[in-house]
């Protein structure tokens, strides 16, 4: 295994979703190849930036205009 | 995905009395359940269509959508849950009958590799972790700001699993595409935003 085929992998390998020899390659090249190991770091960090971009308290909540509110209840009417 | 079919941990006591007042009519109980949930669905809208409008309509047909299946509703899941998903089949929707902007490659933010399979340009760990990054308001609005950046199928991906946590199958379903197509779509969205990041994120703190 190389460094595009661990690259390729990741998703699977983070899902554990990889056969158990491919996860053995998987792990083999990770013990020999910082660059990879720098990479699959990065890659989760940026998981969890897209995740967390969100929840901070200027998370985009909109305020919502009483005229949505009054045009979806009057929705039930028709 | 059918509006009356998801499943989801059980709703809980007040949502159950909140649902028998819904199925007997009762306008205060359709009051609160707009205003409890309107400004989350609308939220969960605007960053899947990235135009209020657009987002309003959305959510004012995903209520309709909802009312309308209330009697079939089963349920098994939570009444916000359930809103979550409607709103979300709603608003890509939306951007099915918008007219779609042609979009740029991907290729350039997806990793190189010479002749034997070494990558071109070997990563270099990132110096800040997440978390701390994440406490900035600064960081929250370039990684939302990276995220607009990626070509929309790929972004739409990116949002339907990362942000709003549908699983491969929901996601697969909500945008009539195979699981292997989520899967292929997701890892390069999340190569992409990746590589749009690292130069912020490689020379150390924000």
């Amino acid at each position: 295994m190389n460094c595009r085929d661990v690259i390729d992998f990741l998703m699977h390998y983070l899902d554990g979703e990889l056969p158990e020899n491919e996860q053995t390659l998987f792990k083999k090249h990770l013990d020999e190849c910082p660059a990879c190991v720098n990479y699959l770091h990065n890659y989760q960090e940026t998981v969890q930036l897209g995740k967390g971009c969100l929840c901070g308290p200027d998370s985009p909540l909109l305020p919502i205009p009483e005229e949505l509110v009054r045009a979806i209840l009057s929705t039930r009417s028709r | 995905m059918d509006a009356s079919t998801a499943t989801m941990p059980a709703a809980d006591a007040n949502e159950v009395a909140l649902l028998q007042a819904l199925r007997a009519g009762d306008d205060r109980a359709y009051g609160q359940l707009v205003r409890t949930h309107a400004g989350q669905l609308l939220a969960t809208a605007q960053r899947i269509v990235q135009n209020e409008e657009d987002a309003r309509d959305a959510v004012q047909e995903a209520f309709v959508s909802a009312f309308r299946s209330l009697g079939s509703f089963a349920g098994n899941a939570r009444l916000g849950t359930w809103l979550h998903r409607i709103v979300i089949n709603a608003a890509l929707n939306k951007l099915r009958r918008r007219q779609r902007k042609p979009e740029r490659s991907i290729d350039s933010l997806l990793p190189a590799f010479v002749a034997d399979g070494h990558a071109a340009n070997p990563a270099v760990e990132w110096r800040e972790s997440s978390e701390t990054a994440l406490q900035r308001k600064e960081t929250r609005a370039l990684v939302r700001d990276s995220i607009d950046m990626l070509p929309e199928i790929y972004r739409t991906v990116l949002m339907l699993r990362d942000i709003e946590g549908l699983e491969t199958e929901e996601t697969a379903q909500a945008l009539g595409v195979t699981t292997a197509v989520v899967k292929t779509r997701l890892h390069r969205a999340r190569q992409a935003l990746k590589s749009l990041l690292d130069p912020h994120f490689q020379g150390g703190a924000l």
